[in-house]
């Protein structure tokens, strides 16, 4: 790879409270590309993910953007948390929502009404402009807070674990979803979660990492064709060989 | 009545049998005393006192010592709660003259207030300031520092400046439980105004308590108590309407969302 990586953590380690949680983290990823974080709770995935969005800095080493340090949150980088109930203002309808994030990005508001229109379609919630997050199905909130991302217009997507807390079906619903919207728009993701199977089914690649400090312990390529399949490729044997070496890594972690 | 607006009948059981049972024994046991009176003569005191207009014109007096105090402390302590939660250091610069002023009791300051105001209004609008004050700033630092943390870091990813994310996120965030703290800080008030006039000041219902008190006339005085209450009552669920119609969604507790 000659083009400078999009996104880099150089030798990023990061100490809190006297505890080193991340130690030496170093990885590329390529603009475009889709890298999933695994590992056993408490290894720190969630905070490489504060990392790469600048709410919080390495204490030694860097984490890089276009080959520039992130040192403060940027506009183009965009995070959707787990707890998409929290994560919403209750008091602003899905309008309201989605236009925080032009309002702070300094839209001017009479181009905000189309976009945030564009934005509810593209998420499967046209129509449902006006309805509280504490209307709408925990689906929808998420759904929600990813469109509130896409206001950003980002060029780095970043998901903490935002399908952790949904049921099976609205899970694989917008995998699907996420899937299909970075594909169109080209955007890079890191996601982190602690399925396995999610890490695989959506990613280009699979970075684990293990615990006390949080460490890179595994990359692997995930080598299944696009547009991903919930049936085949969860069949395909390339799919349960990788699942069979992550859920080693995981279990080898833990010991 | 009860959060759904109906009647809550087995509530209202034990007050109308307490009510019964002492006007029975007040006019069976030929009981005579300076202290209680039956609650038909309280009612006849309540609605006479009512009908004369002194009961109002005490009232409006109490109120105006109650809510001038209550402005005036009230949103200093409002205003100021927002800027320790807001920004730390002014916070910690502050929190050894606070804690040192707030715990002295606003009654003690009393012979104080009075040399300074002398009796009337002014010194119903210090005391009353004082409580008010500090009762506001604590309730809204707190009430302030208790936003979702994760909302916080939603403003930080989004590069909310912090004037937006204070106007944006903080306010409405917390606007439930500064509607608490005003709702606590309203009927401290009361309590505070009506203590200043049965110590000193002589005006409003306080010095009426008083003066029916050292008249031997227990109805009256009883009568006062029931309008007290009766105001007190009214003050709250007057409140809790301004909350709901006032400030929409965001005024809501997260229970009522």
């Amino acid at each position: 790879m000659t083009e400078a990586p999009k996104f880099a953590f150089a030798s990023a380690t990061l100490a809190l409270g006297g505890k080193t949680i991340l130690q030496n983290i170093t990885f590329d990823i390529a603009a475009g590309d889709f890298v999933c974080i695994i590992g056993a709770s408490g290894c720190g995935k969630t905070t490489a993910l504060r990392l790469a969005a600048g709410l919080y800095q390495p204490t030694t080493g860097e984490v890089r953007l276009d080959s520039h340090p992130m040192t403060a949150p940027r506009p183009d980088v965009a995070i959707v948390f787990q707890d998409y109930g929290k994560a919403l203002l209750p008091w602003r309808t899905a309008t309201g929502n989605i236009s925080l994030a032009m309002e702070a990005g300094g839209v001017p508001k009479a181009e905000r009404g189309d976009r945030i229109a564009e934005l509810l379609t593209l998420v499967g919630l046209s129509g449902q402009g006006e309805k509280y997050p504490g209307e709408m199905s925990g689906g929808m909130q998420q759904r929600l807070q990813i469109a509130r991302c896409l206001a950003q217009n980002p060029s780095v997507l970043l998901m903490d674990e935002p399908f952790g807390a949904l049921d099976a079906m609205t899970r694989q619903g917008l995998q699907d979803e996420v899937l299909e919207l970075v594909a169109r728009s080209g955007t890079t993701v890191i996601f982190v979660t602690h399925d396995l199977e999610e890490a695989i089914y959506l990613g280009d690649r699979v970075i684990g990492l293990l615990p006390h400090p949080g460490r890179v312990g595994i990359d692997v390529p995930v080598r299944l064709s696009r547009p991903r399949d919930q049936l085949t490729t969860r069949e395909d044997p390339e799919f349960l060989r990788l699942r069979r070496e992550l859920f080693d890594f995981i279990k080898g972690s833990e010991a | 009545m009860t959060a759904t607006g109906r009647l809550n009948w087995l509530g209202m059981i034990l007050p109308l049998a307490l009510v019964l049972g002492l006007e029975l024994w007040l006019r069976t046991a030929g009981i005579v005393t300076d202290i209680l009176a039956p609650p038909s003569q309280v009612i006849v005191a309540l609605i006479g006192g009512l009908l004369n207009g002194t009961i109002l014109a005490a009232t409006l007096k109490t109120l105006t010592g109650a809510f001038g105090g209550l402005l005036i402390g009230g949103s200093l302590g409002m205003l100021l709660g927002i800027v320790f939660a807001v920004v730390p250091v002014i916070d910690r610069a502050m929190e050894v003259t606070v804690e040192a002023l707030r715990p002295i009791p606003s009654v003690a300051l009393l012979p104080v207030a009075l040399m300074v105001f002398g009796f009337g209004y002014g010194m119903e609008f210090a005391i009353v300031g004082k409580s008010c004050f500090f009762l506001m700033l604590i309730l809204t630092r707190s009430a302030v520092r208790g936003v979702e943390p994760r909302l916080r870091e939603v403003a930080r990813a989004l590069r909310l400046s912090r004037a937006a994310t204070t106007w944006k996120i903080i306010l409405p965030a917390s606007l439930p439980r500064l509607f608490v703290a005003f709702r606590l800080a309203a009927s401290l008030s009361l309590v505070i105004s009506i203590t200043i006039e049965i110590a000193v000041n002589p005006q409003g219902l306080g010095y009426a308590i008083m003066t029916a008190q050292q008249a031997l006339r227990p109805d009256l005085m009883l009568a006062y108590f029931v309008w007290i209450g009766l105001v007190g009552l009214c003050l709250n669920a007057g409140l809790l309407l301004a909350q709901r119609t006032l400030f929409g969604r965001a005024a809501l507790t997260e229970e009522a969302r």
